[in-house]
């Protein structure tokens, strides 16, 4: 097991090279970032060059390339197009989506999987239906719309909840845009919850659990869920990556100054420094989340085990 | 940012029995002139410093910490002595500057002759970056410390000339009479001591010589500017202060006004225009700006100089229904527009309404007519570029080509064709790769017309994107250049404009307007011509 | 700038749908050759589960609506002309956000287009942009996902991290660079983008799925009986893994869909004129206060649509479970 947890983070390595090039690579095949700097006009031919000298991109790519991981080894991250240190905008923007992710995560682990026992155990029942009818809202109706929806709602009708998340972002600011987020991988939990309890239910151990007149709530969570989660897992796992990344629309929405925000701002304005100083931290978290749920494998599932 | 003020204003409603003072929106013990406004702001894209601030984000600060020797009037639109005492030239070539005396920066520092000549050498210098470097190119040595290609070789510029401290002279490298009148963009602010020191320092946290100053700047998230209260312009602060709050969205920001949470959105979102007179009442404002909007062509594609294209071009326009596009689409936020400047400038400035004349106006079957004269649409197919990432422009373009469709009689006459970036939009319009027609806008820098025609019709100007050259053109605009009588000025630039009329090489759309919304909290809310709110006017209840 | 489109949707949206279709035509080959001569041997039970299958399937009623769903949406996609008499580009701005009128039982757009005649109109573009999109990612990510969970060891590491590298591209970077690039006005470079970024998920999901099944006693009992590693995979492994793939497949089908709309609101997706639901979706989320209908129907449309591959999804896979049975 710990032969097993090095060999995994020693394969990060390669990984962790791999993507960085790739979005460096990619960044730069967009194009030349200098021309959107001078508004509605050709930016005068000496300070564009100027800048792209400030900014490096006077040099071949892959001298830019070693320059970079030369200097995040050391810590240095570099600037975006504006002055401000990549590390800086990290560390405003990765605490406050660890948050919002966090909420997102816990909503899809606590509705999702009751929702998904709930209508595994109750198939073709009203209920089951009813789940299934706001899944398909959930998929068909844009989060820009869910989000717009609730916020008028909830802040401007009801006065529930602030519109805006404050730059603070506390986790009660955050519950909203919590779900507003999760609302789409939910979906994805309730159904795969939902098809692996309805799969597992007359399995063996469930009947022998039963017949050895164990209480059903013991059965369920004990028996049943366990044997159930790990596709939930995998999920989520896999989610958390792109929770952390992708929540462009929900911070737009809901004002929150986040991974999702600073990274799209990043590739619209073609700021190499800023996307791969992102990605490269996101990658990180990537290989964390799965090699979390691959030994979550063998805890779900003892016949799984890692040498 | 919104939890903050939040907090405040339920400590506010607690400590109103004692004694309210700071509080923004506290009222009762706020008195006039002490409430804090607060404002939708988007991240500048730029270090705000004054010649390296190019959009209107960054612009916003620079308006609020800065005085330079001209300020435009907000309602006029006419250019003022601020600092300037008086600017003096007998050929429209050599200015002599005499400024006030009494102005210091916030920092206490003298502001004298040399705080002008200083910073503008330093935004000339091609060393320091400064993206708007080009608007000190009227003065003599410009070249020298800003050469094309290859390094500096002067550390000054030669045309500018210390006298005494209240005094320096400044010779152009042309004639160029109402160059005094662009002295009031923010690249012409002068810059303390401090600024130079330690530049990173003051970037954090910059300081001025106008009605407010910096109290903190958190960057991407807020900024909070108070009164400066030994402010010695006539034009103090009418209010404490503005929190300028950084919104991802401008939909949120005006949800945010909606539930009581902002004072101020400058930018009402396109989608939100038909909601905005009933959420806001007369609290919605939408006034001209100096901003129009065209379609462009490119010049440098043979098939699009041919002779009897220009009727193309203006079968084009005619077929465009600026009418109905701009009611339906931009809800009265855009003028059809008629000539090639901008209603802000006023009849005496050089806006002449219906300079264009019909071929402005829409007509389906003479559109028709003409197109058809002119030999067809080169290539049988109008694209329509524009960048996808900012502006919403999918659906006026959308709109456009429906119009021009519905009046060729063909469903796919024109086609929107999107660009992901406006970096690459920009890369690809000022490299000449753009085989169709697109989007141009050109928001002033300052309210001339001079400044609307030149960058964007001069042979090689710097915004003639589609390489739009016309001899008799440039010679009026140099014309008027020289010409010291602004009356005179104005009238040649007009005849070079008709010039543009007869070969439309850039389709006028609309004028843009500015539109804003405020809370029930603040009033005397109006923007200027250049769509930013004068925040020193706002009042506080 | 509003902005109607999630690419939080597009990184979450990935998926497979294939799965099923896969075992359904493999359960139809199967059934047309019923029982040769020499059905005898292993291969037997083997069989009898697919056909079971089949003949379960033929006799479930949620499977005869979904599959009367597709069929209807595949002809709608052929031959709109049939049910819509109108011009889907036909659009006058002075009936801009209109209501349902006689002749236009779905009111208009924004642009004053009808949409009736644009959803029935965006029926092809949607459909084979999710159909496609999720039978690629289907079969590309459970292949490799399946093979990495199966094999274990090196084979899992190899593809494992592959896997990590493309999860790390984020949607929005990987449509600008590599979609800005192309030329085509078909759907096909959309489609392929989409498999390019949404095998990873599933792959990881097949990983998973292939791990538990294959320690499953009969899959212990299968292997000390000596039965060979493809055989294996295909007779024991796959349908006990099938499940969580159908399962995220489908839904996800629904979320290209949307993701189609995303890259078009990045200015990389399908160009105009292109129709289709997630273009008129996105186009119609700002003005959710102002003309609801003219999201409802385009929304209403992708959720009939997702519904029927859900429904056929549970359906296929009830009839590959012998516990139900």
């Amino acid at each position: 097991m710990g032969r097993y947890v090095i060999r995994r983070l020693l394969q990060m390595i390669p990984v962790f090279i791999g993507a960085t090039l790739l979005i460096f690579l990619m960044v730069n095949v967009m194009g030349d970032p200098v021309a959107g700097l001078c508004g509605d006009r050709k930016c005068d031919p000496a300070t564009a060059l100027r800048l792209k000298k400030e900014f490096g991109l006077d040099k071949p790519v892959w001298q830019q390339y070693l320059t970079y991981m030369g200097n995040v080894f050391t810590g240095d991250f570099g600037t975006a197009f504006n002055g401000q240190k990549v590390t800086e905008l990290m560390s405003a923007a990765f605490p406050v989506t660890i948050r919002l992710t966090l909420v997102a995560i816990v909503f899809e682990i606590v509705i999702g999987i009751s929702l998904g026992v709930l209508t595994g155990l109750r198939r073709g029942r009203p209920i089951d239906t009813a789940v299934l009818l706001l899944t398909l809202v959930v998929i068909s109706v844009p989060t820009f719309v869910t989000g717009l929806v609730l916020q008028l709602l909830l802040g401007v009708q009801w006065g529930v909840i602030k519109p805006s998340v404050s730059s603070e972002a506390p986790y009660d600011e955050l519950l909203v845009p919590g779900l507003v987020l999760a609302s789409v991988s939910l979906a994805y939990v309730t159904r795969l919850t939902r098809t692996s309890i309805a799969e597992n239910r007359r399995a063996d151990y469930v009947r022998t659990a039963i017949a050895k007149g164990l209480p059903r709530r013991r059965v369920i969570t004990r028996h049943l869920l366990r044997n159930s989660l790990i596709p939930v897992v995998t999920f989520i796992g896999t989610d958390v990556g792109a929770l952390m990344g992708g929540a462009i629309v929900t911070e737009r929405i809901f004002n929150i100054h986040g991974v999702g925000f600073q990274l799209y701002q990043g590739i619209l304005r073609q700021s190499t420094q800023t996307v791969v100083g992102f990605v490269t931290v996101l990658v990180l978290v990537f290989l964390v989340a799965n090699l979390i749920v691959d030994l979550l494998y063998a805890v779900l599932d003892p016949r799984i085990r890692y040498a | 940012m919104g939890g903050a003020t939040h907090a405040r204003w339920a400590a506010c409603a607690v400590t109103v029995a004692l004694a309210a003072t700071a509080c923004g929106g506290g009222g009762s013990g706020g008195g006039a002139g002490s409430g804090i406004v607060s404002s939708s702001w988007g991240d500048p894209q730029n270090p705000l410093e004054p010649a390296n601030t190019n959009e209107v984000q960054g612009g916003k600060i620079l308006d609020m910490i800065f005085r330079g020797l001209k300020r435009y009037d907000p309602r006029t639109g006419k250019a003022e002595d601020m600092v300037a005492e008086s600017i003096e030239t007998e050929d429209a070539r050599n200015f002599t500057v005499t400024i006030k005396d009494g102005w210091t920066f916030s920092n206490g520092e003298k502001i004298t002759a040399k705080s002008f000549v200083d910073a503008w050498n330093y935004g000339a210098h091609l060393d320091n970056n400064q993206k708007n470097a080009y608007f000190f190119g009227y003065i003599e040595g410009y070249d020298k410390v800003h050469p094309e290609k290859g390094e500096p070789s002067a550390e000054t510029l030669s045309g500018l000339k210390v006298v005494d401290d209240r005094t320096f002279t400044v010779r152009l490298s042309q004639k160029f009479s109402t160059w005094p009148d662009t002295l009031g963009y923010p690249a012409f602010a002068p810059l303390p001591k401090a600024f130079y020191d330690d530049r990173e320092a003051w970037l954090s946290k910059p300081v001025g010589n106008g009605p407010y100053t910096v109290d903190s700047y958190t960057k991407g998230s807020q900024m909070s500017l108070r009164k400066w209260e030994e402010y010695p312009g006539d034009d103090k602060a009418q209010n404490g202060g503005v929190d300028m709050r950084v919104y991802t969205d401008n939909n949120t920001a005006y949800t945010d006004l909606m539930a009581g949470n902002l004072d101020l959105v400058d930018d009402v979102p396109a989608a939100q225009l038909k909601n905005a007179k009933r959420d806001l009442g007369d609290r919605y404002i939408n006034t001209p700006a100096g901003i129009i909007q065209t379609l462009a062509f490119p010049f440098y594609d043979s098939e699009w100089t041919k002779p009897g294209r220009e009727k193309v071009r203006r079968g084009i326009s005619m077929a465009i229904n600026r009418e109905q596009i701009t009611e339906t689409i931009f809800q009265k936020t855009r003028t059809p527009a008629s000539d090639w400047t901008s209603p802000v400038l006023g009849a005496d400035g050089g806006f002449q309404k219906g300079l264009c004349g019909k071929a402005c106006e829409y007509d389906a079957a003479e559109a028709r007519k003409l197109v058809e004269e002119g030999g067809g649409i080169p290539g049988g197919r109008l694209k329509v570029t524009y960048n996808a990432d900012t502006g919403s422009h999918k659906e006026w373009v959308d709109a456009l080509c429906n119009s021009v469709n519905k009046a060729l009689g063909k469903d796919k006459a024109c086609i929107g064709d999107p660009v992901g970036t406006f970096a690459d939009f920009r890369g690809k319009a000022s490299k000449q790769q753009l085989d169709g027609a697109w989007r141009a806008g050109w928001q002033m820098d300052y309210p001339l017309i001079q400044n609307f025609l030149e960058p964007n019709y001069f042979t090689d100007a710097p915004s003639n994107d589609g390489k739009y050259s016309d001899e008799e053109f440039d010679r009026l605009v140099n014309e008027a250049n020289g010409e010291t009588d602004t009356a005179k000025a104005v009238g040649t630039f007009q005849d070079a404009e008709k010039i543009l009329a007869e070969d439309m090489p850039a389709i006028p759309l609309w004028y843009q307007n500015g539109s804003a919304g405020y809370s029930e909290r603040v009033s005397d809310v109006s923007l200027n011509q250049f769509s930013v709110p004068v925040y020193d006017q706002i009042k506080v209840e | 700038m509003p902005d109607p489109q999630e690419p939080e949707g597009a990184i979450a949206a990935t998926g497979m749908g294939g799965a099923m279709d896969l075992a359904a035509s493999e359960a139809t080959t199967l059934e047309r050759t019923p029982g040769g001569p020499d059905g005898a041997g292993p291969s037997a039970p083997a069989r009898s589960l697919w056909s079971d299958a089949w003949r379960d399937l033929r006799h479930n009623p949620v499977f005869i609506v979904s599959g009367l769903i597709i069929v209807f949406l595949v002809v709608i996609s052929l031959w709109p002309s049939l049910i819509a008499t109108g011009n889907p580009l036909d659009c006058d701005l002075g009936n801009a956000q209109k209501g349902a009128s006689p002749g236009h039982p779905f009111g208009f757009n924004e642009q004053g287009c009808d949409v009736y005649t644009r959803v029935v109109y965006g029926t092809r573009v949607s459909v084979t942009v999710g159909v496609c999109a999720t039978l690629g990612v289907a079969v590309l990510g459970s292949v490799l996902g399946g093979l990495a969970g199966f094999f274990g060891g090196g084979w899992d590491a190899v593809l494992s991290r592959v896997t990590d590298i493309f999860f790390a591209i984020p949607v929005v970077l990987g449509g600008l660079v590599l979609l800005s690039v192309v030329t085509s006005s078909t759907v096909w470079p959309v489609v392929g983008f989409m498999v390019l970024l949404g095998w990873p998920q599933i792959s990881r999901i097949a990983r998973g799925s292939v791990i538990t099944a294959k320690h499953n006693d009969y899959v212990q009992a299968a292997r000390a009986l000596g039965a060979s590693n493809s055989r294996m995979l295909l007779r024991h492994i796959t349908p006990n893994a099938v499940a969580p793939v159908i399962v995220v497949a489908t839904i996800a089908l629904g979320t290209y869909i949307a993701l189609e709309a995303t890259l078009s609101y990045l200015g990389v997706g399908l160009k105009p004129p292109t129709v289709s639901w997630g273009i008129d979706i996105s186009a119609a989320s700002p003005y959710i206060r102002n003309a609801p209908h003219m999201l409802l129907w385009p929304a209403g449309a992708l959720a009939v649509t997702v519904l029927a591959f859900i429904m056929l999804g549970d359906a296929v896979r009830d009839a590959l479970d012998p516990k139900l049975r």
